[in-house]
């Protein structure tokens, strides 16, 4: 055995090694986490943007993703009354921020915060789809738990503000090859058409088990589950019926449906 | 180059491939290559955590304590992989989605942690780094055939351009959708160890046991 092993092998040269090996592999890691942070973030909001444009079926990868998303028009809606706001600027409000912020946002009460929402802000964002001048897609950010962890995702109605034209998440941390079919093309199709409410506008939105029975006469709102992926499943439902409900966009979907231009 | 080091860069491809004979990093061999694209960041990731690691561990092997050799080389595998997963979230944002967990789970790859153990920790800096490598080119090998068909073979496409039109494209192949499901990584690598060894039978592995014959007089 070599010098410089033996004296490797005893307890102040053990310490000395664990020690210096630490601190160049931690300087290393949090050298590379702050350089490339920048980057990151620029990559994460151009992603919320193509999923915005995905949503709004105006994707096209042959063109610039800022070009086309100029398109999409932001707007700022207080939870509570359902209108809009003006005097807050969309583009540097960020609803996810001011969620944590007790004077700027309330605590969803826990009986009906089954998606694990926590925090909500007064305000939200929606994005509007115009063609001539008439609202053609209402975008709707969403959020909850799914099985372990916050989903983040856009929904995509009808000007009714009831009939779903897509859904998707571009951020969740679901079983890869099971819950992370919630950001698949196929689970999308499956939203295509339902009805989130009934005609007595009751929210009847959900995830079945399995498939949805052609002779279900909810089948308008039920949409076909993944097996094995079950509480993710449950996570999305919970996470609708709170978005879609009295506490979340209710109000707001309301106005949008009397047609009042808020 | 001496030989030695030739020896180091170019026999894992092969002759002593990782995957075909060792058997090992199977589960991102299954994960990542329902297509080539992400397959090739994986290559590329893998490849560059053993080369560095190989590196980084024969450096300090000669005042590396035994008692805590493992978790010394965890650690630097751990830091390679992080800065790796950072890049890739940062220049290649979309494949970096679609690895996902796979990136991170580099570190628990038993390729990596094989060599640095068995060979980095034994042999000097410059060797072991082309140890790295050749074994990072032998785990890509063998990604790239099984990736690119069942990318083929599953969707008619290569790096997502058309090589077959589809049926559903107005074309006339059908694709094997067994193909984009995790067995068929198993079906195809399975066809390419046998390949190998058909090739060359010195890698046959020695049978464990040989059934006994029994002779019917015996029986009775």
């Amino acid at each position: 055995m070599p010098d410089a092993q033996r004296k490797a092998d005893t307890v102040h040269g053990t310490l000395a090694v664990a020690l210096v090996v630490s601190l160049a592999c931690s300087s290393l890691v949090a050298s590379a986490a702050v350089m490339l942070k920048p980057r990151q973030i620029a990559n994460a909001v151009l992603d919320v943007r193509r999923n915005i444009l995905e949503v709004a079926g105006l994707m096209d990868p042959s063109r610039e993703v800022d070009e086309l998303y100029e398109r999409i028009e932001a707007r700022v809606i207080d939870f509570d009354t359902g209108s809009y706001v003006e005097d807050v600027d969309p583009e540097a409000f960020d609803p996810l921020e001011a969620a944590k912020d007790p004077e700027r946002s309330v605590l969803v009460p826990s009986d009906i915060d089954r998606a694990r929402v926590g925090r909500r802000a007064k305000l939200g964002l929606v994005y509007l789809l115009r063609s001539e001048g008439e609202v053609t897609r209402i975008i709707l950010p969403v959020s909850g738990y799914g099985l372990w962890s916050t989903m983040y995702g856009f929904l995509a109605l009808e000007p009714d503000g009831n009939t779903i034209i897509d859904l998707t998440f571009y951020a969740h941390g679901e079983t890869p090859g099971l819950g992370d079919f919630v950001s698949k093309p196929d689970w999308r199709e499956r939203w295509r058409g339902k009805r989130a409410f009934d005609s007595d506008g009751n929210l009847r939105i959900e995830i079945v088990k399995g498939r949805v029975a052609d002779e279900d006469p909810l089948a308008e709102h039920r949409v076909d589950g993944v097996s094995g992926a079950t509480l993710t499943g449950n996570g999305v439902s919970n996470l609708l019926r709170y978005w879609l409900g009295d506490h979340g966009y209710g109000p707001y979907l309301r106005r949008v449906r009397r047609g009042d231009d808020a | 180059m001496s030989s030695a080091a030739k020896r180091a860069l170019i026999e894992p491809i092969v002759d002593d491939n990782p995957v075909t004979l060792h058997v090992l990093g199977i589960c991102s061999a299954l994960a990542v290559t329902t297509s080539l694209l992400p397959s090739l960041y994986m290559c590329l990731a893998l490849t560059f955590v053993a080369a560095f690691a190989n590196a980084a561990v024969s450096t300090i092997r000669h005042v590396l304590p035994s008692s805590i050799r493992i978790i010394v080389q965890m650690t630097i595998i751990a830091s390679l992989v992080i800065v790796v997963d950072q890049s890739l979230e940062a220049f290649a944002f979309e494949t970096s989605r679609e690895l996902s967990v796979f990136v991170g789970l580099i570190i628990t790859n038993c390729i990596v942690l094989g060599r640095t153990e068995s060979f980095a920790s034994k042999n000097p800096v410059g060797v072991s780094f082309l140890d790295g490598i050749g074994n990072g080119l032998g785990y890509s090998l063998i990604l790239i055939l099984v990736a690119s068909t069942r990318e083929l073979l599953g969707a008619g496409t290569l790096l997502g351009y058309t090589i077959f039109a589809t049926v559903a494209e107005g074309g006339s192949f059908n694709p094997n959708g067994l193909m984009l499901l995790p067995p068929s990584a198993f079906f195809v690598i399975g066809l390419i160890i046998w390949a190998v060894r058909s090739w060359k039978p010195e890698q046959v592995e020695k049978p464990e046991f040989q059934i006994h014959e029994v002779h019917r007089t015996e029986a009775l």
